[in-house]
Parts: structure tokens; C-alpha cells; sequence
């Protein structure tokens, strides 16, 4: 059954707040409030110890709030009998391969979430082929995790994930630990993930790069939402992202600096193309 | 160097034996064992190696992988030999006499049949890991003992945990792999010096692997999670095991063996 939701919120956090014991007396999340919408791709910035992987955690119940409420399309993640309805809603995927694959056969492993739900096991054979098939990992279907690289590792862990048919997912540093190549082919995955098959995304990263093919970008700090805006919106406001100890993307700071030494550089570059594109009109 | 020792030792192939119902395969090989001890009489112990020749010939296991699983053993076997050849005594006259050392006929047909027995035993087991893969085996175990968790015996946990240890041996390995160049690059000199200061030299190796472990297990116990898993109870599987009509023909085809081999027992006399 569908709980009715009178928004197209996907995910919504409303002024939640999060200690890692009660003693503490600072909040890892320290009232954050956000919404996210259906097919929206949502990147997650902040330096380091700033709450995002907190944040992203109370997402599908594996963290609940002390105060404040998370739902998923509706459903409160503090309602233990909805918990396994979230989790099939929201994937997860964590930044060490090696340390999310439970079996030692690639097909086996993106099988394991069906298997714990019941699912009979035709269902499960044809469910994961299509989760494979979407991860470009189809090939390796019957390789030992092991000898897979890192980037084809982390595409193993998306596809364990998606063949759960998730309504969003949630990639806590997905490309942390990869090497550029792979983090380049996880990346067009997920890109791909979210424009055809309209899964929602929030990535949590500290790639810039990866932050400004973003729909929108939320920097935290302190445990709180400090900005937000599309990547352009963000990302223009150098000063103010680098007083929140993260960088902005290269082109970015191109940008800034060929302004500040009096070149009529247009506002809102973020993008190495748009630079370029830019600074032809201007030699032109 | 490291990364060169090979997990379990499953030597894949497409033979009657490797398409066998891993069960079937394992129950066979438990039957085979405890023949090994009620039919350990010459003819029977025969009719068990003449049957391990012709099972390792079906399954096309080169002969020098038997040779390498059976020789960690060889000083075992060449040992109770020994013993027995020497501590056996018969009622009629010793063959050999030197000193207090007395060798009976009896102890010499001891000493073989008991080698004999052991070595047959470790090659009719290595046969079952030649062809099963350490997963396969682990859920043919799991199967098998299903019926034991009505009695609350955690089979399914049991089960997960050895899947997670085959998953993680190669991982661990290239850790440690990891861990003693580091440890090297800061100078610890872990293959020198006496047998004392090179176990001392483990601990910094061992330290870090236990303390990566614990939190690689705390991840891994936290992506499970969000992957719904919730113990065994509802749980299916992804390949399910069926007993076909070769396995059943393999069934009766063993048991008809075996128990040809098992009626020995009664013709001759064994140890």
C-alpha cells in the first residue's frame, strides 16, 4: 500500500538533529533540513567531519534522528514496521567495495538482497541479470569479486543494490577509493541510472568534478545545510564555498582568478567546456 | 608472494562428478569414510583404491594434484607405519629380531593396511573439494543440516559465516600482503633473526590486520543491512539445489559399490 503523499518528495529531513551518544556534547547532525525530489540527482558536499555521511545514513533507517523526522515518500523511517519497505526504497552504497560484497560470486552477491527478501528464485534470476545488465557488469556474471578492479567492485555494489528496484540511492563517497577511470565509469552508471531509468540520486562527495553534473547541490557544515542552490549558483560563490574549507571546481577558479585580473569573464562557469567555450569568445 | 596460495582446492571441470548434487557427493564421501573403517580388510581396502582410481579418472584430476594433497601427510602415515610395524605382536615366531625390536607378520599387514587406510581416506576427500567449489560445498552443507535448526542449532548462521570467510581469505591475504611492506618500508625485519624475534616481528603485522578486520566486519554488517538481511528465517535462493535423474542414478550406482566393498567384511579378516 502507497501512502499518499501530497508533495513529490522522494527523501525529506525536516530540522533533524543526531549525536553518536548521548553524552556528546556536539551533534554530528545539527539540524538539517531537506527535501528531495522524485528523479532529482542531488550532490552532497562538505569537509571533512561536517555530517554528510551521518546525514546520509538516516536515510534509510540505518541512523534514526534524536529529534526532527526523515521520511521516504512518506513513510517515517522511525516506523519499524515500514523499515524493510525504506530499505527497498533507498539503496545504499558504501565507499569500500571490498567491505559491502557478501559473496564470493559476482552474481550470487547481487542476488543477496532479493534472497533476503524471499523473492522466488526465478524472479531473482531475472531481476539480477536486468541489475547487472543496467551496472555493465553483466559480463563478469560468474567472476570471483577478487579479481575484479575497483571501479567493476563498486559497479557490483550498485547493481546488488538496484536489483532491489529502488525509487533512489543514496552513494555514501561511492568513488572515494577509485582510481580516475573508475571513478569515471561509476560515475556514467549512475549518470545513467538517474536520466534513464529516473532513479533519484544523492551523492555524497568531495569531488567537485562530480558535484557540478549535479541537478542541485547542498554543502553542509557544522552539521547543518549551509548551501544550496544548483551547481552554478554554488559553485559562482568561490569565496564563500572556500570559507566552508572545500574547493570549487578548477574551471571555476579559472574563472575567478582571469576576473580578478580584469578580464571580462562571464558569471557561472563551472564546467572545463564552459571555461574553454568562454575564453575562445574572448581570444576570438 | 602472498597472493599465490590458492583457497581450498577446487580444480574446475565439466565431469560426471562436478555436475554431481553436491549433497549426494558429500554424503557418499562421508559413507566412503566410515567403509574405510568397517571394511579395512585387504580386499575391501583394494576395491576401495580400484574404485578411487576409477573416480579420479572420470573426474580427470591430473595425477600430480593427488600426489600434492596426500604428501603433508606422508610423515603421518610413514609414522603410525612405523610404530605399528614394531608394537604389533603375533602369536607365532617374529620374521625380524634385533636388540628389543621384534617384527610379527601380523604388525607387518597392520602397518600396510593402516597406511593403506589413510591415505585412501585423504584421497577420497581431497576428491570431494576437487570437484565441488568451497560455495557449493558450504551450501550443500547448509542444506544438509537443515533439519537441525528445528533443535535451535544456528545452521543458517553457520552457513553465512563461512561464506564470508571464503569471501574475505583473499582480501585478508592482500592486506597482510599490504601491511608486511609497510612494515618493511619502516624497517622491520620480519624473515631474519631468531625464532623468537621473528614471531615478536608478527605482532606489528598482526595488529593492524585485526584492527581492519573489526572494522571491515562493522562495514560489512552495515551494507548487509541495508540490503535487508534478517537472519535466515523467508530466505531464498538464487540457485537451488534439484536432485535429478543422473544424481539418482549416481545414488544407486554408489550405494551398490559401497556396498559391495561393506559385505567384504564378512569374507575376510581386517584390522
Amino acid at each position: 500500500m502507497q501512502v499518499q503523499t501530497t508533495d513529490n518528495a522522494m527523501l525529506r529531513a525536516e530540522n533533524i538533529r543526531f549525536r553518536y551518544s548521548p553524552e556528546s556534547e556536539s551533534y554530528a547532525v545539527n539540524g538539517a533540513s531537506l527535501a528531495v525530489q522524485k528523479g532529482e540527482f542531488v550532490a552532497v558536499l562538505g569537509a571533512n567531519g561536517c555530517g554528510k555521511s551521518t546525514l546520509a545514513k538516516h536515510f534509510n533507517a540505518i541512523l534514526l534522528p534524536e529529534s526532527g523526522t526523515v521520511t521516504v515518500e512518506g513513510m517515517d523511517t522511525r516506523d519499524e514496521e515500514r523499515l524493510y519497505d525504506i530499505r527497498q526504497k533507498v539503496g545504499m552504497v558504501f565507499q569500500n567495495p571490498d567491505n559491502q560484497i557478501v559473496a564470493t560470486v559476482v552474481e550470487e552477491d547481487v542476488a543477496f538482497a532479493l534472497e533476503n527478501l524471499g523473492v522466488p528464485p526465478a524472479e531473482i534470476r531475472t531481476r539480477i541479470d536486468e541489475a547487472m545488465q543496467m551496472a555493465g557488469i553483466y559480463k563478469h556474471r560468474g567472476k570471483a569479486p577478487h579479481k575484479l578492479s575497483g571501479g567493476q567492485k563498486q559497479r557490483v555494489a550498485i547493481a546488488g543494490v538496484i536489483a532491489l528496484r529502488p525509487d533512489c540511492l543514496v552513494l555514501d563517497e561511492a568513488t572515494a577509493m577509485l582510481d580516475p577511470r573508475g571513478r569515471e565509469k561509476v560515475m556514467s552508471t549512475i549518470r545513467r541510472l538517474n536520466h534513464e531509468f529516473g532513479i533519484t540520486v544523492v551523492a555524497i562527495t568531495h569531488y567537485m568534478e562530480e558535484a557540478a553534473q549535479a541537478d542541485r547541490v547542498l554543502v553542509m557544515s557544522g552539521g547543518k545545510i549551509a548551501m544550496e542552490g544548483t551547481p552554478k549558483e554554488v559553485f559562482s560563490q568561490t569565496e564563500r564555498v572556500r570559507s566552508l574549507r572545500l574547493d570549487v571546481p578548477q574551471a571555476a577558479e579559472l574563472r575567478d582568478e582571469l576576473a580578478k585580473a580584469g578580464l571580462p569573464m562571464p558569471e557561472g562557469i563551472i564546467t572545463v567546456e564552459e571555461c574553454a567555450q568562454a575564453l575562445y569568445r574572448l581570444l576570438a | 608472494m602472498l597472493r599465490d596460495i590458492t583457497i581450498g582446492q577446487h580444480f574446475p571441470g565439466n565431469s560426471v562428478l562436478h555436475r554431481m548434487d553436491p549433497r549426494l557427493k558429500l554424503l557418499l564421501t562421508i559413507a566412503y569414510i566410515v567403509l574405510l573403517f568397517l571394511a579395512a580388510n585387504p580386499v575391501g581396502l583394494t576395491l576401495c583404491l580400484a574404485l578411487l582410481a576409477l573416480l579420479y579418472r572420470l573426474a580427470r584430476i591430473p595425477l600430480r594434484l593427488i600426489g600434492k594433497s596426500l604428501r603433508p601427510i606422508l610423515p603421518i602415515v610413514a609414522f603410525t607405519a612405523f610404530l605399528n610395524l614394531f608394537f604389533i605382536t603375533g602369536p607365532g615366531q617374529p620374521l625380524w629380531q634385533w636388540w628389543v625390536f621384534r617384527i610379527y607378520p601380523e604388525g607387518v599387514s597392520y602397518a600396510v593396511l593402516m597406511a593403506v587406510r589413510i591415505l585412501a581416506l585423504i584421497a577420497g576427500t581431497s576428491l570431494l573439494t576437487y570437484t565441488t567449489s568451497p560455495i557449493v560445498l558450504t551450501d550443500a552443507i547448509e542444506r544438509l543440516l537443515k533439519p537441525l535448526a528445528r533443535l535451535r542449532l544456528p545452521v543458517h548462521e553457520l552457513a553465512m559465516m563461512m561464506t564470508i570467510a571464503l569471501r574475505f581469505i583473499p582480501t585478508l591475504i592482500d592486506e597482510t600482503d599490504k601491511i608486511m611492506n609497510a612494515q618493511k618500508a619502516r624497517g622491520a625485519q620480519l624473515d631474519c633473526g631468531s625464532l623468537k624475534q621473528r614471531i615478536t616481528a608478527l605482532v606489528p603485522i598482526l595488529i593492524p590486520l585485526f584492527i581492519s578486520a573489526f572494522r571491515r566486519a562493522e562495514e560489512l554488517a552495515m551494507a548487509m543491512e541495508c540490503r535487508c538481511y534478517r537472519g535466515g528465517d523467508g530466505r531464498t535462493r538464487l540457485k537451488v539445489l534439484r536432485f535429478t535423474g543422473a544424481d539418482w542414478a549416481s545414488l544407486a550406482v554408489g550405494v551398490l559399490c559401497l556396498a559391495g566393498i561393506f559385505v567384504t567384511r564378512f569374507f575376510f579378516k581386517g584390522i
